[in-house]
């Protein structure tokens, strides 16, 4: 295991100046590649994740992986830390920049280098956004299967770094099962190519290692993913519950049916109502609970499996059962799924996306608690998410310009996440912890297994410069975060603000 | 079973203070890949069991010396099963052995590797210390993913004491076709028909034929055999015979190498071949030369392992430096001590 003085530190500076460092930088970037006027930098001051901000150092936006490899170098000698930017869509933080480092956008790097129809790959840069690769593959009939909400503004690069999911990934797997290789350049300037053209790579399994590693191993330069063939065909059925209990039963059943279908998702009556103030997908307003559940294969499949659904569907108590006619009607009932983000986001002007993931079982008691807790913190919450694969998204809603009310959403979370670890789940199933749940790991995780993270860390970045302060805790921010903090339930004056 | 970790946690202990390697084994069915086999047994089989199966989580766990065929017995009789179809190798495999070597089966370019499969382990590292990565849910992006580490790592990173995995409902129906042709036709043809929207679950190129599986519903799998033709053949033997390597192609083969490549490689000329995976695996018998075979893998945007051997040989697979190191530290990371397995994998490592 690491030895304590390999932990990185969370407050890591640079040995150069920042003179020297923008002298160093603008002899392997062109001119305006290189930002480092504070109005210039603002732009870059969060992500996603909108309630933190930070000015870097300087912004660097390289145009290709040699200049990409040569920041790195400038900045491992300098001793200067490094955070990665794809498109800042992340929710958790982990592309907030550290006042004290570079910010190294990928966004210059978009092109698509080569797609392959016969072998059903497609090589990548990393600032290509998701649904440029589904777009450009289309023509061969072919397409790539995560697809993020976000998927028309969030880069494959940060898909890559947060194993990021997407409605389709019940059935066809999260980023780390569709992916071959990436070419990928650690803090020393080393380039190395992780996994290959095959299914399998020599030695350790570094690609689900770094999948997900969220910009503290290395950089993502070039990615090679799977191209799956487009279905023939795709329905949706839509299913009103007027009890979340019956509608997280539908959800067991189907999959106890022996059913996967190609997406499983579903939302509460808050969210619903914002979506249909927003884009009117058609919910229906009155229900409890939706669920929209997708088939999709050759005609004969989703015949059979639509019909399979709706039974459940039925049996399980629906009030509704909605099946789409057609691709018009089909994609008009996802986007209402696909733009719940954003439609809660315009009723209260902030919000925090959670992400904990449980055991599909939990469901209705896990979303019954956070309804109570409502009240224990005064904030609303929407729940909109991935059913099928029990990974949550609470949507607790706050206005950011009210300190006690940000104070408030922030302990609303920590509690959701801790009440997933309770319940045998996770802090997080696609979202990464960046900056947002870095205390929860302290509740997920045991010494022991930060030791271990803390090792890996080391193996590949023993000064400690990448993405500083993010994803695995310290030993020592654990310990502070244990000594004041009271497991949710057991905390009697909920309300008082501590510390 | 408490008193079985206790046991496994002094003879790691004891094994790290001496710094003896340790040989973490189930039945041994895998003892034939890989350069040494040094240490004491640390028989995993002590450990059995399966830990927890709710059918309608499509998440199964079961303690590491647990006998592969017990967990597909269990998953069978809810319709469900281990997607990667992995081989066994030998009667008693065991499901840790079974996902610490990472071997996956002819389902494998359609569903996914043992490895995609993982979704947390419960581990001992050379300290002895108990440690839980991953979990047992769909989607979970906690922390590093160590869990899908340990698949393939053959014991030379941890104990695995308990493994979760994602599983799922069988195909309702399976159908095999033959058809006659030449290799560069076979290749072309999976690679083409892989590009459709068809229910493929296996493809396997062998004696101037092509065998195709078909997995799903009833009426989909009739519907592409109407389309692709071929040769019905009946039941699932060829199938075992190819996983479980049982085939007359893998009698007396002196070596056996495994090319894993771009699917669409053209035929290497490397020695009788065969192909599954739509081509992006080859298996090749006879005694290739070790340096052509890595040159020839990597030429097809792959590589290459030595993955049975009748001599004692100084590697299995090929790293380039910058990947070797990095293993290499890897290892020295998680076992600095070096008692697990050590240089099964690797002469450096
Ligand atoms: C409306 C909305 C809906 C969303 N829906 C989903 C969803 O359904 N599923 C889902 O999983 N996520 C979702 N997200 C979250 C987010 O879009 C994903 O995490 C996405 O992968 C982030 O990509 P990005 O390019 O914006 O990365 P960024 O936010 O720029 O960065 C994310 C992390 O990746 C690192 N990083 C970025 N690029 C690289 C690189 N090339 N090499 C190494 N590290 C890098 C950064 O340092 C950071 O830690 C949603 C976000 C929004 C705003």
């Amino acid at each position: 295991m690491g030895k304590p003085e390999h932990f990185p530190s969370e407050t890591a500076k640079p040995a150069i100046s920042k003179a020297e460092l923008v002298r160093r930088l603008s002899s392997v970037l062109p001119e305006a590649s290189l930002l480092h006027e504070e109005e210039d930098l603002r732009p870059f001051e969060c992500d996603g994740l909108t309630a933190y901000r930070k000015i870097p150092l300087v912004v660097a936006l390289p145009e290709n992986e040699r200049q990409v490899q040569a920041v790195l170098e400038v900045c491992h000698r300098g001793r200067v830390p490094v955070v990665f930017r794809g498109a800042g869509t992340g929710l958790s933080g982990g592309a907030l920049p550290y006042e004290h480092g570079v910010l190294l956008g990928l966004s210059k790097l978009k092109n698509i280098l080569d797609i392959d129809p016969l072998a059903r790959i497609a090589r990548v840069q990393p600032g290509v956004r998701n649904a440029a690769i589904s777009e450009a593959a289309s023509v061969h009939g072919l397409y790539y299967a995560p697809d993020p909400s976000s998927q028309i503004a969030c880069s494959i690069g940060g898909n890559v770094a947060e194993n990021s999911g997407g409605v389709h990934c019940l059935k066809y797997g999260l980023t780390v099962h569709n992916i071959m290789k990436v070419r990928f350049i650690t803090i020393d300037g080393e380039l190395l190519e992780i996994g290959g053209e095959g299914f399998d790579a020599p030695g350790y399994d570094l690609l689900a290692l770094v999948t997900g590693s969220e910009g503290l191993l290395g950089v993502v330069t070039e990615i090679t993913v799977k191209l799956l063939p487009s279905p023939v065909k795709a329905q949706v059925v839509l299913a009103a519950f007027d009890d979340i209990g019956k509608a997280a039963d539908a959800v067991a059943n189907i999959i106890g049916a022996g059913i996967v279908p190609a997406g499983l998702e579903m939302m509460d009556k808050k969210a619903t109502g914002a979506v249909e103030q927003f884009i009117g997908a058609g919910y229906p307003l009155d229900a409890e609970a939706t669920l929209l559940c997708e088939s999709d294969g050759t005609e004969e499949e989703v015949a059979d499996e639509i019909s399979r659904m709706t039974d459940v569907l039925n049996t399980a108590g629906a009030t509704e059962v909605r099946i789409s006619r057609n691709e018009a009607e089909r994609l008009k009932l996802w986007a209402g799924r696909k733009s719940a983000f954003p439609a809660v986001g315009r009723i209260q002007p902030d919000y925090f996306c959670l992400d904990g993931t449980i055991p599909r079982k939990q469901l209705s008691n896990v979303l019954k608690r956070i309804e109570e807790m409502e009240t224990t913190f005064n904030l609303q919450c929407a729940n909109v998410f991935h059913a099928g694969d029990g990974n949550l998204h609470p949507l607790v809603m706050f206005d950011a310009s009210d300190d006690d009310q940000l104070h408030r959403a922030e302990k609303y979370g920590a509690a959701i996440l801790e009440l997933c670890v309770e319940v045998g789940g996770t802090i997080t199933g696609e979202h990464g912890v960046g900056i947002e749940k870095i205390n929860q790991m302290c509740v997920q995780f045991q010494t022991r297994e930060l030791n271990t993270f803390h090792a890996i860390k080391f193996v590949f970045d023993e000064h400690g410069l990448l993405n500083p302060g993010k994803a695995v805790p310290t030993l020592q921010r654990c310990a502070e975060f244990g000594a004041m903090h009271v497991h949710v339930g057991e905390e009697k004056f909920p309300d008082l603000p501590r510390f | 079973m408490s008193d079985v970790i206790q046991q496994f946690q002094e003879t790691i202990r004891s094994a790290a203070t001496r710094r003896a390697p340790l040989r973490i084994r189930g039945s041994g069915s895998k003892d034939f890949y890989g350069l040494h086999l040094d240490g004491d047994i640390l028989d995993t089989r002590a450990y059995s069991g399966i830990v927890e199966y709710e059918a309608t989580e499509l998440v199964f766990t079961a303690r590491a010396g647990t006998p592969l065929r017990e967990v597909q017995e269990a998953l069978a009789e809810n319709g469900q099963t281990l997607p990667f179809e992995p081989p066994h190798f030998g009667p008693d495999a065991t499901f840790g052995g079974c996902i610490a070597a990472g071997f996956s089966g002819p389902r494998r370019a359609y569903q996914g590797s043992a490895r995609d499969f993982v979704l947390g382990v419960r581990m001992l590292n050379s300290s002895g210390e108990d440690l839980r990565f991953g979990g047992q849910v769909m989607k979970n992006v906690a922390g590093y993913d160590v869990s899908r580490l340990m698949a393939g790592s053959f014991g030379t990173l941890g104990l695995v004491l308990e493994i979760s995995v994602k599983v799922l409902p069988g195909p309702e129906v399976e159908q095999t076709l033959q058809f006659g042709m030449d290799e560069s036709a076979a290749i072309e043809a999976m690679n083409r028909w892989a590009g459709q929207p068809l229910p493929l679950s296996a493809t396997c190129y062998v004696d101037k034929s092509l065998y195709v599986r078909l997995s799903g519903a009833a009426s989909a799998v009739s519907a592409a055999q109407k389309k692709l033709g071929g040769d019905a053949i009946e039941g699932d033997a060829f199938w075992y015979s190819v996983r479980e390597q049982t085939h007359p192609f893998f009698a007396d083969a002196k070596s056996l190498w495994r090319l894993s490549l771009k699917s669409t490689s053209a035929p290497l000329a490397l020695g009788p071949t065969l192909s599954e995976w739509n081509g992006s695996l080859r298996w090749i018998t006879g005694a290739g030369e070790l340096e052509r075979m890595y040159a020839s893998a990597v030429s097809a945007n792959g590589h290459a392992t030595l993955f049975r051997s009748g001599d004692d040989v100084a590697a299995i697979q090929q790293l380039d430096i910058g990947m070797l190191t990095l293993n290499k530290k890897l290892k020295q990371a998680l076992d600095p001590e070096g008692i697990f397995g050590p240089r099964r994998l690797h002469a450096l490592f």
